[in-house]
């Protein structure tokens, strides 16, 4: 389409297509180096003052929504959507006009076509070669013009549509991708089980946000493998509106709840930190042969309680090796400090030297301290001479992700969109076939030629196989 | 056997298919295809076998689900994607000798699958995440998709080879396929994995939304399959827009197959929700 506008003819170039798809290509690798959204310290930590500050700028630490990247996509949208309109306005006739012109000059004269002399007439030969084209093509009719006749097939001319469907549907991906930023949230809260909560905390600005309802987690249940990974953890919800239940669901990971536009989601659990827990006031323990020991593994954050005789090695839980209380002692030094009461034992990696280890009994956290895969620490002496009761069962809290996103069903309608376009513009082709039969003195010339817009090599092969068939006929 | 047995075997069946291939090259033997070819139906059939028992024995051991959930399963299934769609491809444009360039890319695949000390080929459990019908949908069409893409990259190699002297007759250069036909193959095997790699990414991101209610989250593994798009697309612009062919082509498929090797092996060194571990 010509125009005169520059603008116009600046957004139609496949040429600025090009240039940003690969700066979308390249930019975005940035955002997998650097890490994205975390906190400034962490940033001021591994880049110092002036680094953080540049790329603070430009923009980076947040880069896919800082100005720029946005900029980026608002532009190819552009881009998008001034080519499809350009190009269908060229091509709009070609699609949809009903009954096509047909040039069979045009075909005549390519220099693919396919020539041969036949002496029968020509309406011999149109009524041999008129099935073989209606066979092929879904449309299929003879043009007669001067002493030339055209027998013209054509199939596949909607196909045309399918690059504008994917366009389309690029379309509808950022505009679902706009309407979800607006108008939705992604939040997350932890709920200890038993207690119920309506504001959650928003996972980009960290603010609080209101629910119309309450969320109450009944139960946290935490099912292990046999090597102490996590198998499945299932939170029991109930939603309360004005105080009055109104869902109820067992919420695991991949089956989420969804209630009003609100989607509700499995996403982590965790332990209650000791001053939550109701836990009595623990003597000190004095010597004993066994004690209960908890040991917390670094990368799963799970805690394991154990039993352990004095003398007997133990397994660790997530296979991180084995473990040898050794002996009580009422006065362990630690760096020539007093820390009191300690037990005292070896730890046998899965990999690497065996390592000594102080656990005192006063300070639980002290193992944190040694920096190792797990965390060792005392927590009661069943068999001691104080009968103080128990601790309180460890209480979990569940870690929910609160979602809502009224642009998704536009997002899911670009998805089918998408899939469908690309596979009609791959694997369809617009098809166009005509057999030219012109009178010769005692006989008739016949040429073959066709066209297509995708798949050059198989519309040959359909040629060739056509070719053969009306040397037959 | 088990299936870590079964699959070491056809890691060597591999090779011997890519031995073949680049021999009936290298000594100007076209009739050496024959065989290869036979052989590489023998490697994907002991491969579909070892992945099957796979499946199996992890329903034996009580944590049954389809062998697509670590870095040893995926490159397991992506040789054997790769395997099955050269096949199909030597069948249908009968062009055997392209096998020189396909056979090692999946050799090399299994081979580091399967001996590696950095990759575990025990069968382990699925971690909550991993649990949903989405996994299967997900990784197989990822994978069709990577796959093609290998066999693309394969031929765009031998294109650039081709290309230096495309009328030579005899020697190695000689018995390469036509480059307009490696063009044209190496076209259509990437138009089979932009789609699949497309249906690849709509099923993450289903599966996503399905798992923590977000379909997209800048992942660093989702980035990188987006950016693999993004250079796969503008290869399909210049090609059906501009009119790019042959070396053009050729390079931005090799960039695009480095892309998909960083989005499959490199990520693992970024933070992520995919990251396999240690690679």
């Amino acid at each position: 389409m010509k125009t005169a506008n520059p603008l116009w003819k600046f957004f139609c170039s496949v040429q600025l297509t090009i240039v940003l798809l690969l700066s979308l290509a390249l930019t975005s690798i940035i955002g997998t180096v650097i890490p994205q959204n975390e906190n400034p310290d962490a940033y001021l930590h591994a880049y110092g003052a002036f680094r953080y500050q540049l790329l603070d700028v430009l923009g980076v630490l947040d880069m896919y929504h800082s100005w720029w990247f946005q900029g980026l996509l608002v532009l190819l949208t552009v881009n998008i959507v001034v080519c499809s309109i350009d190009r269908l306005r060229a091509g709009w006739k070609l699609i949809f006009k009903r009954r096509p012109t047909v040039n069979p000059e045009r075909f005549a004269r390519r220099s693919d076509a396919r020539t041969v002399n036949d002496k029968r007439d020509v309406e011999t030969l149109v009524k041999a070669y008129e099935p073989l084209v209606a066979k092929r093509f879904a449309h299929c009719q003879v043009v007669r013009t001067g002493d030339s006749t055209a027998i013209y097939g054509e199939k596949g001319r909607l196909s045309r549509l399918g690059v504008y469907i994917v366009h389309l549907s690029v379309i509808f991906l950022l505009f679902g991708g706009l309407v979800g930023s607006f108008f939705g949230f992604e939040a997350f809260v932890n709920i200890p089980e038993g207690e119920s909560i309506d504001t959650v905390r928003l996972r980009n600005t960290g603010q609080l946000h209101k629910l119309d309802f309450q969320i109450r987690c009944d139960d946290f249940s935490l099912t292990l493998y046999e090597n102490g990974a996590p198998k499945e953890y299932r939170s029991a919800l109930t939603l309360l509106e004005n105080g009055k239940p109104v869902k109820k669901k067992d919420v695991i990971v991949n089956a989420p709840l969804r209630y009003r536009g609100i989607n509700i989601f499995q996403s982590s659990y965790g332990k209650l930190p000791p001053d939550r827990m109701n836990r009595s006031v623990m003597p000190t323990p004095g010597p004993s042969d066994h004690y209960t020991l908890s040991f917390t593994s670094k990368t799963s954050g799970m805690s394991y309680h154990k039993t352990v005789q004095v003398g007997t090695p133990v397994d660790l839980p997530e296979g991180l090796g084995r473990f040898l209380l050794i002996s009580y002692e009422a006065q362990a030094d630690f760096r020539g400090m007093d820390v009191g009461a300690a037990l005292k034992g070896i730890i046998t990696p899965a990999e690497g030297q065996p390592v000594d280890v102080l656990l005192p009994l006063k300070f639980a956290n002290f193992d944190k301290m040694r920096g190792g895969d797990v965390v060792i620490a005392v927590t009661g002496q069943p068999g001691g001479s104080n009968s103080a009761p128990p601790p309180a069962e460890a209480r979990y809290y569940t870690g929910l992700q609160v979602t809502r996103d009224p642009g998704v069903w536009l997002v899911y309608s670009g998805f089918i969109l998408m899939i469908a376009g690309c596979f009609v513009t791959f694997y369809l082709s617009h098809q166009q076939v005509c057999i030219v039969i012109e009178k010769q003195n005692k006989s008739s010339r016949v040429i073959l030629a066709g066209t297509t817009n995708r798949n050059k090599l198989a519309m040959q092969n359909g040629i060739d196989k056509m070719f053969t068939a009306m040397t037959n006929a | 056997m088990s299936s870590s047995q079964l699959l070491s075997i056809a890691t060597f069946v591999f090779a011997l298919a890519a031995f073949c291939y680049i021999a009936a090259l290298i000594f100007k033997k076209p009739r050496l295809t024959q065989p290869a070819r036979w052989v590489v139906v023998a490697a994907v059939l002991m491969t579909t076998a070892g992945i099957l028992l796979r499946w199996v024995e992890s329903y034996r051991m009580g944590i049954g689900h389809a062998p697509l959930s670590n870095l040893y399963e995926s490159l397991v299934f992506f040789s054997w994607t790769a395997g099955s769609l050269y096949l199909f491809m030597e069948f249908k444009y009968k062009n055997a000798l392209i096998g020189a360039f396909v056979m090692p890319i999946t050799f090399l695949a299994m081979a580091y699958a399967s001996m590696s000390p950095n990759i575990n080929d025990r069968i382990q459990p699925l971690v909550p995440a991993l649990k949903s019908n989405w996994l299967i949908a997900h990784v197989a069409t990822c994978f069709l998709g990577y796959a093609a893409f290998a066999v693309a990259f394969g031929m765009s190699i031998m294109y650039l080879i081709k290309s230096g002297s495309p009328e030579k007759q005899n020697g190695v250069i000689g018995h390469i396929p036509r480059i307009d036909v490696l063009d044209e193959l190496t076209h259509r095997m990437v138009l089979f994995g932009f789609l699949f790699l497309t249906v690849g990414i709509i099923t993450g991101a289903v599966w996503a939304n399905s798992a923590w209610g977000t379909y997209w989250s800048w992942d660093p593994k989702e980035t990188w399959s987006l950016i693999t798009w993004f250079v796969y697309a503008t290869l399909l612009h210049a090609r059906l827009m501009r009119g790019w062919q042959g070396k053009q082509i050729a390079y931005l498929s090799i960039l695009g197959f480095a892309a998909v090797l960083f989005t499959y092996f490199g990520v693992n060194l970024l933070p992520g929700l995919h990251s396999y571990g240690k690679v």
